[in-house]
């Protein structure tokens, strides 16, 4: 309560602020207190690893005069998270990180909450994903691997159970007419070791979870699931590059799915609280360390905000209810 | 011999001077070896400090080492890892509760310890194998890092599942109370960790509407609880003060509990061979050390008074602990899966510094991988003397007055089962649990197979459906191959030891005894 109390002290205090002084330059909306990240999962995952590096970066570039602080809150597959900053209504020092459990946990489970009880901010990067299968298979591209699968028995790995990654797994079973039996784990870096293991036969990581075993030899890719190849041309495994991977669709396999790795706050705040932070992130992707990072996971770089970022969201937020749909992920609502 | 050298090229770097510039002096300082003693300190005060775990003092103080040389940031991290699996050990022995959850094993014989006076001897004998573990592990890894990484790939659903079967047969296989209320404990424990989010399915299970529930209770909350706050409602039943304020309070006692502790090589040998096991499979720390302390109890001759303030008891649990704290490193760094919730964030820190964790790590970036395996010795030394000598410092916390000491607890408790997820749900709970800890204790229930059950159960249960999902359903995937059929057999055994063991006598009984 005390949180809430101050919290609407904040708001009108910045709303004051904005009716007392005449010039829009003072008027600049900036936290009064350290800040706090959400992440809706785990300690060492994608999200709370983007999370922790732009809190680096903020600290270190000295970008915000208040602290940065992040918070995991990863129960309900997510859940969690996302409630305690529905729960924070008009609280200007709250932020969310997001993957794709912002559409996938209100739609599996019967947690209440849904991307609109929040205000969009900013979309900072789409993470790729690529499949994998163990370096020592035969397979040369999708198609053998798919002939290899149609006969049956093959098991996919992936992170967590009706999210993203068991998505794309029941998308190629559609396009392509085979079956796989989906083994759920807790972390893409566990996902990734089960095939270097040869405990699974393929995996749909993120490039950055998969990648130190692709230059190690124990993994190779065979596609991308986005429209158009990665656009990093260094040469990561050996004399292959991330742009060396095909798309799954110019392979016969049309899948296409990429995850949002996004911003969002509380609803009620004001425009020009919003402001504050599309300003703060656009300064983080202007530093060689963001750009480092995003190179390292071969990431896409796509930037949105405002009225794009939030179509953009409505629109996927479409996309996951067909695709759950069609894969019988929906909860069955009492 | 390549690692050797390689090893020596890491102490070089780790104790090499540089150019500081300090008011305005420019001097040369040992600067990693300052970053190690102020890791090791603030490790010790995060370990203290219930709740506040390794891994979330390591998150915390992360983004202030993105503008370090990696080595460095490596260093200081580490050392608060070290420092914290030391201190968890503090609290356990002095006040029954848990500083962290792989030193819950350590209570069952330190408390005791501590209230007959010998605060002093249990402290010594903690940090002493807590050092001891860590070594052995950290000798392990520089000379068979590679080949002990190979070996953790071998690790499917059906193996892991194996192995918690296995920690958890052996601790559970012999206990001093009757069975019907060590089955019950266990199975309060096993319902509780059902609570939350079903890993394998993505639904809620038994929260019943309450989206407190969403998260599940964890682990510590219910250790906090259960054991400090149930400690403190019985302290004030049983006439509010602290046994054992005649702790002895001068550094003889460390080299009296030395001698002592020279004895028990085997078991020390035993448990760090437990420990590395556990925490390259990886299972982790907090099994290890119920697994050793299990084990400990059934080999030892004195086994009969564990859990009566038997100085064994304390050594088994702690060494294993950190041998497996220890060796949880490996798979991070060669394999890029974390062994411990704190080395996950170790791994977020490494790929912001550029650094992919995997079999090119060990290539690539030699100097980083030897600079942080010497700082594993390094630090260890420095940890271990520093908590050495607060040895003495510690057991006088025990004569400050308990009307004074316990309200302290009290907060500090409170705080710690905040910190656990920011959450002040989590605060009731762990006062919940403190009843059901005091009622528990005075029906006689006994405590370890519940937090046992809590520990294990989740992780077990996905392993064991992940398994199940893989061989469709079959059984047979938990004898498939040599490995996981071995380490099933173990835990059979182990399971039905005491029936075993009867049968044993019992054929021997016709025959004359040999022995005992």
């Amino acid at each position: 309560m005390i949180q809430s109390k101050s919290t609407s002290f904040y708001v009108a205090a910045a709303a004051l602020g904005v009716a007392l002084s005449g010039t829009p330059a003072l008027a600049q909306w900036e936290p009064q207190r350290p800040v706090e990240i959400i992440v809706p999962a785990g300690t060492g995952g994608g999200a709370d690893q983007m999370a922790r590096a732009i809190q680096g970066i903020v600290a270190k570039h000295n970008l915000m005069k208040q602290p940065l602080v992040v918070i995991n809150k990863a129960g309900g597959a997510g859940g969690e998270g996302f409630l305690d900053v529905k729960d924070s209504k008009g609280n200007p020092h709250k932020l969310v990180i997001t993957l794709s459990n912002l559409f996938t946990t209100p739609l599996a489970t019967d947690i209440p909450f849904n991307w609109k009880d929040l205000t969009p901010v900013a979309m900072l990067a789409l993470d790729e994903f690529v499949l994998w299968v163990n370096a020592e298979k035969p397979y040369k591209n999708v198609k053998d691997f798919l002939d290899a699968a149609k006969k049956g028995g093959f098991k996919m790995a992936g992170t967590g159970s009706r999210q993203e990654d068991q998505i794309i797994t029941v998308a190629i079973e559609k396009a392509a007419g085979v079956k796989f039996t989906y083994v759920p784990y807790r972390g893409g870096g566990e996902v990734a070791v089960q095939l270097v293991g040869n405990h699974v036969d393929s995996t749909v990581n993120n490039p950055i979870e998969a990648v130190a075993h692709w230059r190690g030899g124990k993994l190779k890719p065979l596609c991308v699931f986005d429209g158009k190849p990665l656009p990093y041309n260094d040469k990561i495994a050996g004399d292959k590059p991330w742009s060396s991977i095909p798309t799954c669709k110019s392979q016969g396999l049309d899948v296409e799915y990429v995850m949002l790795r996004g911003f969002f706050m509380p609803a009620g705040v004001t425009p020009d609280q919003v402001k504050f932070y599309v300003d703060l992130f656009r300064k983080v992707r202007e530093t060689q360390e963001w750009k480092d990072l995003m190179s390292n996971g071969a990431f896409n770089t796509t930037f949105m905000i405002g009225d794009e970022y939030k179509a953009w969201v409505a629109k996927e937020e479409k996309r996951h209810y067909e695709l759950m749909k069609d894969a019988g992920f929906l909860a069955k609502k009492s | 011999m390549e690692e050797i050298g390689n090893l020596f090229h890491g102490f070089a770097t780790v104790l090499a001077f540089r150019d500081m510039n300090i008011f305005g002096v420019t001097m040369a300082i040992p600067f990693n070896v300052i970053l190690m003693v102020i890791g090791i300190v603030l490790g010790i005060i995060i370990g203290i400090l219930p709740g506040l775990g390794g891994a979330n003092g390591v998150a915390i103080l992360l983004p202030l080492t993105f503008s370090m040389q990696p080595t460095s940031a490596i260093i200081l991290l580490s050392c608060i890892y070290w420092g914290a699996l030391f201190g968890g050990a503090i609290t356990s022995i002095l006040f029954n509760i848990p500083g962290e959850p792989w030193s819950v094993a350590t209570t069952f014989d330190g408390y005791p310890m501590a209230q007959q006076g010998r605060a002093g001897e249990a402290l010594t004998a903690a940090f002493t194998s807590s050092f001891v573990g860590a070594l052995f592990a950290i000798i392990l890894i520089t000379l068979l890092a590679p080949l002990v990484a190979g070996f953790a790939l071998r690790f499917g659903a059906a193996e892991k599942f194996a192995v918690y079967f296995l920690a958890f047969c052996s601790f559970v296989g012999l206990s001093k109370e009757p069975p019907f209320k060590t089955l019950a404990a266990m199975m309060i424990g096993f319902a509780l960790a059902t609570i939350g989010t079903d890993q394998i399915t993505g639904q809620l299970r038994l929260t019943f509407g309450f989206t407190e529930l969403i998260a599940g209770f964890d682990f510590l909350i219910a250790v906090i609880g259960l054991f400090g706050i149930g400690e403190i409602l019985l302290t004030m039943e049983e006439g509010l003060s602290f046994k054992g304020r005649d702790a002895k309070m001068n550094m003889k006692v460390v080299v009296q509990t030395w001698g002592k502790l020279v004895k028990y090589w085997w078991l020390s040998l035993r448990s760090c061979i437990i420990g590395c096991w556990m925490g390259i499979t990886p299972a982790g720390a907090t099994p290890a050390s119920f697994m050793s302390y299990g084990i400990a109890k059934r080999i030892s001759k004195n086994g009969k008074n564990f859990g009566n303030g038997e100085i064994e008891g304390v050594v088994a649990p702690e060494t294993a602990a950190h041998a497996a704290g220890t060796s949880a490193l490996l798979p991070m760094l060669a394999l890029g899966v974390p062994g411990s919730p704190t080395a996950a964030v170790l791994l977020g820190g490494l790929l912001i510094w550029n650094l992919q964790p995997g079999p090119m790590l060990f290539v690539e970036n030699k100097e980083f991988v030897w600079g942080l395996i010497a700082s594993m010795y390094l630090g260890n030394v420095v940890g271990l003397i520093i908590v050495l000598t607060c040895v003495p410092l510690l057991a006088s916390i025990l004569r400050i007055p308990f009307g004074i000491i316990a309200p302290v607890i009290l907060v500090f408790c409170a705080i710690g089962a905040y910190t656990v997820h920011n959450n002040f749900f989590d605060v009731i709970m762990m006062y919940v649990f403190g009843i059901l800890g005091y009622v528990l204790k005075k029906c006689q229930y006994p405590m370890a197979p519940l937090v046992l059950a809590m520990v294990l159960g989740d992780r077990a249960e996905e392993a064991f459906r992940q398994a199940l999902i893989t061989s469709e359903g079959s059984f047979g995937v938990f004898f498939e191959n040599g490995l996981v059929s071995t380490i099933m057999t173990l835990g059979l055994i182990a399971l039905f030891w005491s029936v075993i063991s009867a049968g044993i006598s019992r054929i021997r009984g016709s025959a004359p005894a040999t022995a005992a």
